[in-house]
Formats: structure tokens, sequence, C-alpha cells
């Protein structure tokens, strides 16, 4: 009777694969954005409290935040910190929508998920050139 | 767990390439994952041509013709062959869907299929779904009532039977729940879109007397709350239907009890 028991080792199954194979809907990669723009925001807090408190402490510490703020690397991380805020905003009301029970459609969802990231980038460019010019236009 | 690489045991290699059909102008590359139990290896992808002037358009027909005349060993679930059943749901071309609705005419290029995304596989192109059928059994879907059985049927509006559409038609096909990565990496505490589908088509059910320890039973951050509206699942639903939808409204349900 034993010898009709399986007496191979149990196998391991393989995962099949997910990520390497799956054609990215926008609303997928939009919702991946949330989350990283999101992640964004928590440094981008520490950039903000930087400013403030460069301003509390005086000229000597404001001299130094406007030398971060001016340099290339400091208005690439201004700019990327601006784009995370509108998107992760747009994409909040997004959700606030969808918590409604509406916009759910084939189209709908495609349209909100396209205007999110159209939006965003519209918005930024829009507070960017803003700045450029109360900047004086110079840099 | 988030993972977002492949175990050791599940990284995919390339296969065999198997003989092309004789004497045919019409034939289709078919890429196509594997995986066999007995023999100890890695997942690996098979390469094989199909004779479309030999059998129907769909991708199901295909492999039913590679099966039939190339190689027999290659395993696949299917039975319906009309959208119906739900059996022979697969990735085809990066989006889950079945076989058997699916035109290769639709496909650009070797049709590329896999498992149903992230499950554990048996063999070739089926994947074990033990987890995602208790998860379905595990949200009772089933009239549920105190009231008294009438003599004869539970009876229920026109307009009341109208709320089930849309809810009812699930195939249990697996192509949302496999398609959604919230579920990818919470396979066991997260109860997936097509669970939560018919949940929804129990919690709408006029006849249904168990609305409140339904919704009770899904007020958890995994259970209910790991949707976050990829939207993979309405994208995926070879019978059109919406899921995401469906998620959404129970959590507005629970949260119109609570005012």
């Amino acid at each position: 009777m034993a010898d009709t028991l399986d007496r191979r080792a149990p196998v391991t199954r393989p995962i099949s694969p997910h990520l390497q194979i799956y054609r990215l809907p926008l609303t997928l990669v939009m919702s991946g954005l949330h989350r990283i723009t999101g992640f964004v925001l928590y440094f981008g807090m520490l950039l903000v409290c930087w400013w403030f408190l460069a301003a509390a402490q005086g000229p000597n510490a404001y001299a130094k935040f406007q030398w971060f703020a001016g340099s290339i690397i400091g208005q690439i991380v201004i700019l990327g910190y601006t784009w995370s805020l509108i998107h992760h905003t747009l994409g909040g009301i997004r959700h606030l929508i969808w918590d409604t029970g509406r916009g759910f459609g084939p189209q709908e969802r495609e349209w909100l998920a396209a205007a999110t990231i159209i939006g965003s980038l519209a918005l930024t460019f829009v507070v960017a050139l803003i700045g450029y010019l109360a900047m004086g236009g110079s840099r | 767990m988030v993972q977002f690489t492949l175990p050791k045991n599940s990284k995919i290699t390339e296969g065999k390439s198997w003989s092309r059909p004789a004497n045919t102008k019409a034939e289709r590359e078919y890429r196509v994952y594997r995986w066999n139990p007995d023999d100890g290896r890695n997942p690996r992808i098979d390469t094989y041509y199909v004779d479309t002037d030999d059998c129907g358009p769909m991708v199901l027909d295909g492999l039913i013709w590679l099966k039939n005349n190339v190689d027999a060993t290659l395993t696949f679930r299917r039975s319906c062959r009309e959208g119906v059943c739900g059996s022979c749901a697969m990735n085809i071309d990066g989006t889950n869907t079945l076989a058997c609705t699916k035109a290769m005419s639709d496909i650009k290029g070797p049709v590329r299929i896999y498992p149903l995304p992230h499950m554990p596989v048996v063999k070739d192109l089926v994947p074990d779904l033990t987890n995602f059928y208790a998860q379905h059994a595990s949200i009772e879907p089933w009239l549920q009532t105190v009231s008294p059985t009438p003599r004869t049927e539970w009876k229920q509006s026109h307009e009341d039977r109208q709320k089930l559409d849309g809810l009812y038609e699930c195939i249990l096909c697996a192509c949302c729940s496999t398609s959604c990565p919230s579920y990818w990496w919470n396979p066991e505490r997260y109860l997936g879109p097509a669970a939560l589908l018919q949940a929804q088509r129990w919690i709408v059910d006029s006849r249904d007397e168990a609305t409140g320890e339904r919704l009770d039973h899904l007020e958890d951050p995994f259970r209910l709350y790991r949707c976050h509206t990829i939207m993979n699942c309405a994208k995926a639903c070879p019978k059109h239907l919406n899921p995401a939808k469906a998620i959404a409204d129970i959590k507005r349900a629970l949260v119109e009890r609570q005012v």
C-alpha cells in the first residue's frame, strides 16, 4: 500500500512572471507615480523646513539657502519638488473623484489618468515660468 | 511583500525552438512559457510555429493546434472555447485575457503567452488557483437570511434585480486578480478584485440579510483597502466587468453606514 504514495520530494513551484511581462496601462503608471511623488514630498518638506529656518535664523543662513536654491542642482531639486507636489495634488483630486464612485468607465479612467500627468506637467511649467519671471528673468 | 524581481527558481531562460510547419504560407510564431515539475529545470520560453491555415483564428485555436500537431506535452487549461467557462485565462501579449476570445490577428509580432502573473505554476500555463478559490469562498457567496424561508421563491423587484447586472456575470477566470499589483504583493491578505466583486454582488442583493456581517468582514486594511484603484482589473476583465468600481462601491457603503 505504501508503495502507491508519491515519494518524490515536494516540488517548489516557480512564481509566474508579473511586472517583467505585464503591459503597463497608463492608470497603473499614474498609480506608481502617485506613490513615488508622495514619497518625494517627505524630502521636499525638509527643503521647505530649511527655507523657513534659514529665514528665521538671519541673513547668513538665508544666504546659504539662496546659494543652494540658485545653483543648478538646487533649481532641479526645486523643479522636481514643484512637479511632485502638483502631481500628487492632482492625483489626490483624481482619487477623491473615484471615492465618490464616479470616473470608473473605460474612457473616463483613461482620461483622468492622462489629465493628471498632462495637467501636472503644464502647471509645473506655469509655476516655473512665474518663478523665473519673478526672479527678474535673469537666471 | 513587494518583490519586483523573480525568485531564483522562477527566472526564465530561453528554451527550445520547435520545427516549423511544412508547406504553409501562413505561419504564426508562438513564444510560450514552459515549466515541468519533473525535470528540475527553471522555466523557459519555447518557440513554436502555428499553421494558421489549418486552425481557427483565436490564440487558443493555435495552442490546441500545437498540442495536436507539434508538442503533446504543452499543458494548458481549456474547456468551452467560447468565453463562458474561464478555464483558458492566461497572460497573452502582456495582458490577462481568455485565449479563446483573443484573436491572433489582434496581436502584433509573436504571440507571447505566460501563465496568469505572480501565481505558483503547476505546469506550463496552468497556475495554482487554490488561494484564489479559497478567497472566493471566504466571502460566503451564497444567499444568507434570517427571515423564515417563503413557501415560494425569494421575491425581488426588477429594479433590485438590475443592481446585480455587471456583478453576477463573473466567470472566476482570475484575469483581474492576477493583473493587480496589490494582489501580487499581498496575495494572502488582500482578497483581490474577483472575490471583492462577488462580495459586492451579495452586499447589493436585496434578498440577502447578512449585509452588515459581510461589510464587517471586509472592513480591514488588507482584505479590502489594499485596493489602490490601479484599474488593471477593469482593464483585464474579458467579460468587461468593473471590479474597481465594485470595490469603490463597497468602500462607500462602509462610509455610508457610519454617517
